[in-house]
């Protein structure tokens, strides 16, 4: 290991890159825009090339103390790592999608989107607990500013929305750290995790917390945001948005709640668990009537976090490895199919999903990618998302079996609404001529897609790799759950033994 | 021989003295000399500012108990005379334009400052009254200052009225208080409030007393002048109502409260939290409609007043502390927005107050719209700014004093305040381009208002160590 700060210059490059990109023009700013975002790449991919997997908990700690009781903090676990890795992955794409794109006030963007890389590599980064909400609540700004500036014709109200919904969510998070600190005398995220608050306070605590990572990641019925936010935002504004972001919620979860509020955890989890089910089940209906592609996969994206809460509040190894997955995997393919509406929408300008029809005719190569990932969004094995969903819903049988039941209809919905859009948009006769006449996809555009479907199969086929990172640190979890676990109903006897050997 | 009061008293022994002088010269020299004036003035400030260093010796009771010299009111007034110098600064080529004798501008902000500084270190009701007084009778003078504005004249006769009702209200507290302890020295009152129950004279003084207060730190149900006269007022005397005068009043009652009435924190802190949440709501809710800046802004400082006396009702070390970083940095964040409306000048160099001229000033001024877009952000509390960390502060306070409900109400206030702070920046950034202003040709009020930005960037966090050590140390002189 080296001696430099690796994950100070993670956020330090594009904070720096972000302020230059201003004093230049257009052009200028794309590549100094592409650059940091690339250099940013090579480091996450470097520190997960050093991370040990085996080692301690916390690889590449830095510690300054600010004053106030307050530590410039940072350090990683593996989950952190993954979810870091996948920033600096996605970043250099949405630089990329916002290409040709983005043609107004060009500087400008490429500076909020890299002032965001910054914070939100910080909130994955930080060990303090205060640090950790200032990355964190950062990220507003700039994401307010890229709906509201570059976002369609809802932008405004989009942007308003999204802001004021995810502060009112946070704020409650922020008396709950103030309380934490006040009552453990320690600000450091690593401390917090192994102290134990007293039953009645995990309650409120972990309302607290539920208020702030339920909006974000975000969670029925307070996902309210999330379509307009989506719809609005321009190609690269979502792909970050569902890609990334909502991943902070989820992150929020497995680093606060579980670790730090296990009776709470406990005491909600049928909350949860009901929640997560209304999640699936509803959201994909309402997918499955939406006529604007961006929505529909903005509400598969609500779907899809359910399985995220359900695999983390099973509270059990698979279920907790499967939520970690999904998280990445959606990661990967809601970004993808953001891209893909981006793709025909630069060209004919409209989302609607009517004014498409038979682009597999003269888009064969945008057909082949699209079809790649309305499988993997889909969950066929082999792609990204089948580790994930599978794992999580044998965490969430172990917990409750109505709760797999739920979810696993949430499978099959996905299916349908998934393939009725692909079918609808690729399938089919040519209705529409200006549809039809649409060129096929660029070198650009290959290049940002073909990357994400290379990563989608290597996580269906070898998701070993993404698994290794974290099985350490979803043991720690795993033992301060251990007074907790539920039982669950689906009595396993021989089974539990077998899938416990698994692992 | 040099009397011994002359050293803790120098800051504003300089002030009175050089004041008296500066307004001499203004008499003879009338509008020639108002840039040498202003000039002067400045520096009479900050040479005031540099004698609150000093040894230990400075500090402690002078004359009899009537005012301290202590740690606490050198840290108000190394805010406060800084910001009646950048008071002084912003208005440099504002009154010229007008007929108005620019030159007793600087000199009554001058003789403010030494009202100011005489509240801070009050340890007595009288001298209380008597620096509440020097810096009212100043500030009634600057909010006419544009005598032939109508609007002017207007916010200086309303805050006259009012404030002249308030002083009233103020002077019939004290006499209670005084009537029923019989000392009007903090100490002694302490002593009256601290042999068991107030009796009800003394808690009817209390509450007037509060009540005049709250009128000068503008807090709800006591802040009705404060959006007329800041919109009437003359954008640089504004700017100065904002930040200097609102920090004294601030310090003021908060060692009015933990120390002359720090046994009866029981009776004052529900006055107080009434008054904070009041005044966060009203200063959020109220700013919504607004159309003119100066008046957005004037229900922000409401808003801001009730954030700081969160940390009051908190009470303790702690909580003062809280109060004295809030203001700090609200002084940075106020004085940086109002320098930015001083730049906000139509093509002819007319002032405009108008929201909607904002639009697109992010095409057209980027590195102003930043700026601006930074107090906003600032003000609102959204972190990654500074601005965050004083409500950080002060939300702390209340939860270590076991006032959880208190922070999470207050909390709420700072998503309801957002809005109004998001929809300059929405003006700004999202909205088409309006006709742009005219180019400023201040570069002074440039480099001021990008070290006010950078003071509450994220940079500002490096200051959380030193400043908060120095809160710590004051608020403890009071205790």
């Amino acid at each position: 290991m080296t001696g430099l700060p690796l994950l100070t210059l993670l956020i330090a490059i594009p904070l720096a890159a972000g302020v230059l990109c201003p004093l230049v023009k257009d052009e200028g700013a794309r590549w100094i825009a592409l650059a940091a975002t690339l250099i940013d790449l090579a480091l996450s991919i470097y520190l997960w090339a050093n991370y040990n997997p085996d080692g301690p908990q916390w690889q590449f700690q830095e510690l300054h103390p600010l004053g106030g009781g307050v530590n410039y903090a940072l350090g990683i676990d593996g989950i952190a790592l993954l979810l870091i890795v996948l920033t600096a992955f996605l970043m250099p794409i949405c630089i990329g999608a916002s290409w040709r794109s983005i043609t107004k006030r060009v500087p400008e963007y490429m500076a909020y989107f890299l002032l965001m890389e910054a914070l939100i590599m910080g909130s994955f980064a930080a060990q303090d607990l205060f640090l950790f909400y200032i990355f964190f609540e950062g990220g507003l700004i700039p994401m307010y500013l890229i709906i509201g500036v570059w976002g369609g014709a809802e932008r405004i109200k989009a942007s308003y929305k999204f802001f004021l919904y995810t502060l009112f969510g946070s704020v409650l998070m922020l008396i709950a750290m103030i309380y934490m600190a006040g009552t453990a005398h320690t600000t450091s995220i690593p401390a917090l995790m192994a102290y134990d608050f007293s039953k009645s306070a995990q309650t409120w605590l972990f309302l607290a917390f539920l208020a702030s990572f339920a909006v974000k990641l975000p969670m029925w019925p307070v996902h309210t945001w999330l379509p307009d936010a989506h719809v609005q935002a321009p190609t690269a504004g979502s792909v970050i948005l569902a890609g990334v972001l909502l991943k902070l919620g989820g992150y929020g979860f497995i680093r606060f709640s579980l670790p730090i509020f296990p009776d709470g955890s406990l005491q909600f989890l049928p909350l949860m668990f009901v929640l997560s089910g209304i999640a699936v089940v509803y959201t994909s209906l309402v997918a499955l009537v939406q006529r604007d592609m961006k929505k529909l996969i903005a509400y598969s994206s609500v779907a899809h976090m359910a399985f995220v809460t359900f695999g983390l509040f099973a509270m059990n190894r698979q279920g907790i490895e499967g939520a970690m997955l999904v998280m990445l995997g959606h990661g990967l393919v809601s970004g993808a199919l953001f891209l893909c509406v981006g793709v025909v929408y630069d060209r004919l300008h409209t989302r609607e999903i009517d004014r498409y029809g038979g682009l597999s005719d003269n888009m064969p190569g945008y057909a082949l990618l699209f079809m790649i990932f309305t499988m993997a969004s889909v969950g066929l094995p082999g792609t990204s998302n089948f580790p994930g969903e599978f794992l999580s819903l044998v965490g969430t049988y172990r917990a409750s079996s109505w709760g797999a039941i739920v979810g696993t209809t949430g499978i099959i919905l996905g299916a349908a609404y998934m393939l009725w859009l692909y079918w609808r948009i690729c399938f089919g006769t040519q209705r529409n001529a200006d549809a039809a006449a649409m060129p096929d996809l660029s070198l650009r555009e290959w290049w940002l897609l073909g990357p994400i479907a290379l990563a989608v199969f290597w996580m269906g086929i070898y998701p070993e790799s993404f698994i290794r990172p974290i099985r350490n640190d979803v043991g720690r979890i795993l033992t301060r759950l251990d007074r907790v676990t539920p039982t669950g109903d689906s009595h396993l006897t021989l089974g539990a033994m077998k899938m416990g050997a698994m692992h | 021989m040099i009397p011994r009061f002359t050293a803790p008293l120098a800051p504003e022994l300089i002030l009175s003295i050089g004041g008296t002088i500066l307004m001499l010269m203004a008499a003879f020299m009338g509008r020639r000399g108002s840039a040498l004036i202003s000039w002067l003035a400045v520096a009479l400030l900050l040479v005031a500012t540099a004698a609150l260093v000093g040894p230990p010796s400075h500090t402690g009771p002078v004359f009899d108990g009537m005012v301290s010299a202590d740690l606490f009111a050198s840290f108000g007034k190394a805010i406060m005379f800084p910001a009646a110098a950048v008071a002084i600064i912003a208005a440099h080529g504002w009154f010229e334009r007008g007929t108005e004798h620019a030159s007793e501008y600087a000199v009554l902000i001058v003789f403010a400052a030494v009202g100011m500084s005489v509240m801070v270190s009050a340890t007595s009701l009288v001298a209380l009254y008597v620096g509440l007084e020097l810096n009212s009778l100043a500030g009634y003078v600057l909010a006419a200052y544009r005598r032939t504005d109508e609007r002017s004249a207007e916010a200086g006769l309303k805050y006259f009225v009012l404030g002249a009702l308030a002083s009233g209200i103020l002077l019939y507290g004290i006499s209670l208080l005084y009537g029923f302890t019989g000392t009007t020295n903090f100490t002694g009152l302490a002593a009256a409030f601290g042999r068991g129950a107030p009796s009800l004279g003394l808690l009817f003084g209390l509450v007037f007393v509060l009540a005049g207060m709250a009128f000068k730190i503008s807090a709800v149900p006591f802040h009705m002048w404060t959006p007329d006269v800041y919109e009437g007022a003359p954008t640089p005397v504004t700017a100065f109502f904002a930040s200097a005068p609102k920090v004294a009043a601030v310090l003021l009652s908060t060692r009015l409260c933990l120390d002359a009435l720090g046994p009866a924190t029981d009776a004052w802190r529900q006055i107080v939290i009434f008054a904070a949440l009041a005044s966060i709501f009203l200063g959020a809710v109220a700013a919504y409609g607004q159309t003119n800046i100066k008046r957005l802004l004037a229900y922000s400082s409401i808003n801001n007043v009730g954030f700081a006396q969160i940390g009051l009702a908190a009470a303790g070390p702690q909580g003062a502390s809280s109060v004295l970083f809030y203001m700090a940095v609200y002084v940075v964040m106020t004085l940086g927005a109002f320098l930015c409306v001083l730049w906000m000048r139509d093509a002819e160099g007319r002032p405009i107050e108008d929201i909607a001229s904002l639009s697109g000033l992010a095409q057209t001024r980027p590195a102003f719209a930043a700026a601006f877009a930074i107090f906003m952000f600032s003000l609102a509390g959204i972190p990654p700014l500074f601005g965050f960390w004083p409500k950080l502060l002060v939300f702390n306070a209340a939860v270590a004093s076991g006032y959880v409900a208190l922070a999470v109400a207050a909390i709420i206030g700072t998503v309801v305040g957002a809005y109004y702070y998001l929809k300059i920046v929405k003006v700004m950034y999202m909205d088409e381009p309006a006709a742009p202003y005219a180019r400023a040709r201040e570069p002074l009020h440039g480099l001021l208002i990008l070290i006010a930005a950078i003071a509450v960037s994220p940079l500002g966090y490096l200051l959380i160590g030193p400043l908060g050590h120095l809160t710590d140390k004051a608020a403890g002189s009071i205790f």
